[in-house]
């Protein structure tokens, strides 16, 4: 007994061993981001692994040194093109995963196969067409670059995403609805004073997921929004800082402002990671 | 009660125009006369005014654009010799792309049209059926309080169609339209004309002794071996680490699920973006291995091709395993206890439970899920992009325009962006669609979910 105990407790060691270490290996990449955010220099070269000096300095010049590159008025960008294209996305998405499991028309499952086959397309196939669309429409220039990106995050593939929200739906049984209709509901009062309410976890996680995407979008992002500084969002902002040109300079600050934007969108996302889950297993419990 | 009415009377096109009244035919002609002489006057006149703008814009600019669809363009514009002034005129020429562009979208507005003429036609029909049995025709106030009720999916659908339609299915169509066309690096508009080439491009692309096909079937390949490596490592890894975590005497299990999975948290081009400085000659890793003195020079992480393609793949573990750790933690706990009792009562040992039980019904349950990451895969262009950016380059790759590490996806990319040949591009957007489709179909046959959709209720 005492040597089954004792391979137990060997065994047990090593798991605990091994986690620790990968947890290492697996935060090191992120704690440098951090240390590097902390350093004196610029550049991203650093003959010691740690740094030789620390300073905050390379946090308050991203915020108040915008000569060059203006972080504050990027942070702004993003923040204002997230904050509507997670409201016009949610409002799209959830839209057409309602009517896709709730309604039955002639052309329901049409338009099933049709979104089906539209979601196989590498994504930025569309890409220079877009930004040519929108170029026809006068949508390129100045500040309306900021509302074609917002256009483009809500109303572009992403709105084929709708399969995680209806498969939600689906699972709302359909009794409810029923009742709802006999005591005279039209199908816009179930869709708002029934479904919607009963849907909480999957409307959190497809905002959320509508909010994150424009800050971490660079591709998208970098054709419609081109060289111009004054409408870049965090996300071109900072890859900017890392191309060979700027890199030396901006390297630390680089980290500084990658920071700045990873904390509050890590946080959302292991939020959204949660509404996932919940989401999945099901609107009624019990 | 459907079949019924499909056979007496359903609202077609076709019993409008074969039984329709005077009136209802008049509407084929007249749009909305149906609804107009039979009181429906708002519904009328909407299908009327229709009708009308359609037929003027199509006789101002219409015909014109769907005439420019055949040729792309002849007028390739430039310096001009006025006579009168007896000076050289610079003068547009025509633009290709916005030909193309304009006459796609003028095919679009006439296709809706003939929707809106049947709808126009079957509403006008639906009115005169009502009328003969003697029912009281909607007021318009009601059809439109009816888009709050059965009609609720017209209203909910208008925006995102819309949306759907000029953001995705217009863009895909041109670029599908440009694999057919020259547009390349030296036919760009305005300035130069590019026109129908048939399958011109695809031949160049897949014929194996040129710069262009030995690129494509090289870079196909190693997508294909990326798309394999990265998905099973990633699947086989993360459902071990899973495994370890849930083990009954795992402590902590929240914070080790915790700290792998920040790995994700954080937006990758942050993440990749310092991982690849990190593994730079003179970056982090090779510093930090320099003073422990396990190497003198540097390692070739992104110079060396097999050093750069290993990298990548053990670098997408950091960003793929956490997946498949919060995908396989649910289903995992599901496995019957029963199975692994009695393996354990015949002697098996971990390892045997492992690739006896665990494997083959994990397999069983997630194969679609391995098939989207699959496909995920094949377009992975994050990593690859913001790791090496297709690095390192090869002049045999098509003069250097895709390089070892590059996918499918980041060399179509690299063509649009950098190197302005739209239509080879645009042919490989094309295989990489049907790679997916390909894939998509096989994942779709082995779901019951879509296949059955209201199973569950």
């Amino acid at each position: 007994m005492s040597n089954y105990r004792r391979k137990k407790w060997i065994s047990n060691l090593a798991v605990h061993l091994f986690l620790a270490l990968l947890s290492l290996i697996w935060i090191f990449p992120l704690f440098w981001v951090v240390m590097t955010s902390f350093r004196a220099g610029k550049g991203s070269y650093s003959s010691t692994f740690f740094p030789d000096a620390w300073t905050v300095k390379n946090y308050t010049r991203l915020f108040t040194e915008t000569g060059v590159f203006n972080f504050p008025r990027w942070f702004g960008n993003t923040l204002g093109v997230a904050v509507f294209s997670c409201v016009l996305s949610t409002f799209f998405i959830v839209s057409i995963a309602y009517v896709m499991s709730r309604l039955r028309f002639r052309s329901r499952k049409l338009f099933l196969n049709i979104a089906l086959i539209l979601g196989m397309f590498p994504g930025f196939m569309a890409m220079i067409a877009i930004y040519y669309i929108l170029k026809g429409l006068g949508m390129t220039e100045g500040v309306l670059k900021l509302v074609s990106l917002v256009l483009v995050y809500a109303g572009g593939s992403g709105i084929l995403q709708f399969y995680i929200a209806k498969g939600f739906f689906d699972t709302i049984p359909r009794s409810i609805d029923e009742a709802a209709y006999i005591d005279g509901a039209t199908r816009w009062d179930v869709f708002r004073r029934v479904t919607i309410p009963l849907s909480r976890p999957i409307i959190v996680y497809t905002v959320l997921t509508a909010f994150i995407a424009p800050w971490i979008d660079f591709v998208l992002a970098r054709v419609i929004i081109g060289t111009d500084a004054r409408y870049y969002t965090v996300a071109i902002g900072l890859w900017n800082m890392l191309e060979k040109e700027n890199i030396y300079q901006w390297y630390t600050r680089f980290a500084a402002g990658a920071v700045c934007v990873s904390i509050p969108i890590g946080i959302l996302f292991l939020v959204m990671q949660r509404c996932y889950s919940d989401g999945l297993s099901g609107a009624v419990k019990g | 009660m459907a079949n019924k009415n499909q056979n007496s009377g359903s609202i077609s096109v076709k019993n409008a125009l074969k039984k329709g009244d005077g009136l209802t035919r008049l509407s084929a002609v007249f749009m909305g006369a149906g609804n107009l002489f039979r009181k429906q006057v708002g519904k009328g006149l909407i299908f009327l005014a229709l009708e009308i703008v359609f037929f003027l814009f199509m006789a101002y600019r219409g015909m014109g654009l769907l005439a420019g669809l055949g040729t792309l363009g002849v007028n390739e514009g430039g310096e001009v010799f006025n006579e009168a002034k007896q000076v050289y005129e610079y003068t547009m020429g025509d633009n290709s792309m916005l030909i193309l562009l304009y006459g796609l979208l003028t095919l679009f507005i006439v296709i809706a049209f003939f929707l809106l003429w049947r709808a126009s036609l079957k509403s006008a029909y639906q009115a005169q059926i009502w009328l003969e049995e003697g029912r009281r025709l909607p007021a318009f106030r009601e059809d439109l309080a009816s888009l709050l009720d059965s009609n609720l999916h017209k209203l909910l659908l208008a925006g995102p169609v819309l949306c759907i339609f000029a953001f995705t299915v217009l863009p895909l169509l041109f670029m599908a339209a440009i694999a057919f066309t020259n547009y390349d690096r030296n036919h760009q508009s305005p300035g130069r004309l590019f026109t129908w080439v048939g399958l011109d491009n695809f031949r160049k692309l897949l014929d194996s002794s040129s710069g262009l096909g030995t690129a494509f079937w090289h870079v196909l390949g190693w997508t294909l071996v990326w798309a394999v490596f990265a998905t099973f490592l990633n699947y086989v890894l993360g459902m071990i680490l899973a495994i370890i975590i849930n083990r009954r005497d795992t402590r902590w299990k929240g914070m080790w699920r915790f700290i792998l999975v920040l790995s994700i948290a954080v937006p990758q081009f942050v993440s990749l973006l310092v991982i690849r400085t990190m593994l730079q000659p003179e970056g982090a890793v090779n510093v930090l291995l320099r003073q422990l003195g396990l190497i003198n020079g540097g390692l070739p992480f992104w110079t060396d091709v097999t050093w750069a393609r290993i990298t990548i793949i053990v670098v997408n573990l950091w960003i793929g395993v956490p997946y498949t750790l919060l995908q396989v933690t649910g289903i995992l706990q599901n496995i019957p206890k029963e199975l692994y009792e009695s393996a354990r009562v015949d002697g098996a040992n971990a390892l045997v439970q492992f690739f006896k039980i665990t494997l083959p019904y994990m397999l069983f349950v997630t194969t679609p899920y391995l098939i989207t990451q699959f496909i995920g895969n094949i377009n992975n262009f994050n990593v690859i992009y913001l790791l090496t950016k297709g690095a390192p380059a090869t002049m045999s790759y098509n003069n250097g325009t895709a390089g070892k590490t590059d996918l499918l996806v980041t060399w179509l990319y690299k063509l649009t962006m950098d190197f302005k040949d739209y239509n080879y591009a645009a042919v490989i957007a094309i295989m990489v669609f049907l790679l997916s489709a390909v894939f998509s179909l096989l994942a779709y046959q082995k779901s019951g979910a879509l296949k059955n959709e209201e199973g569950f209720q």
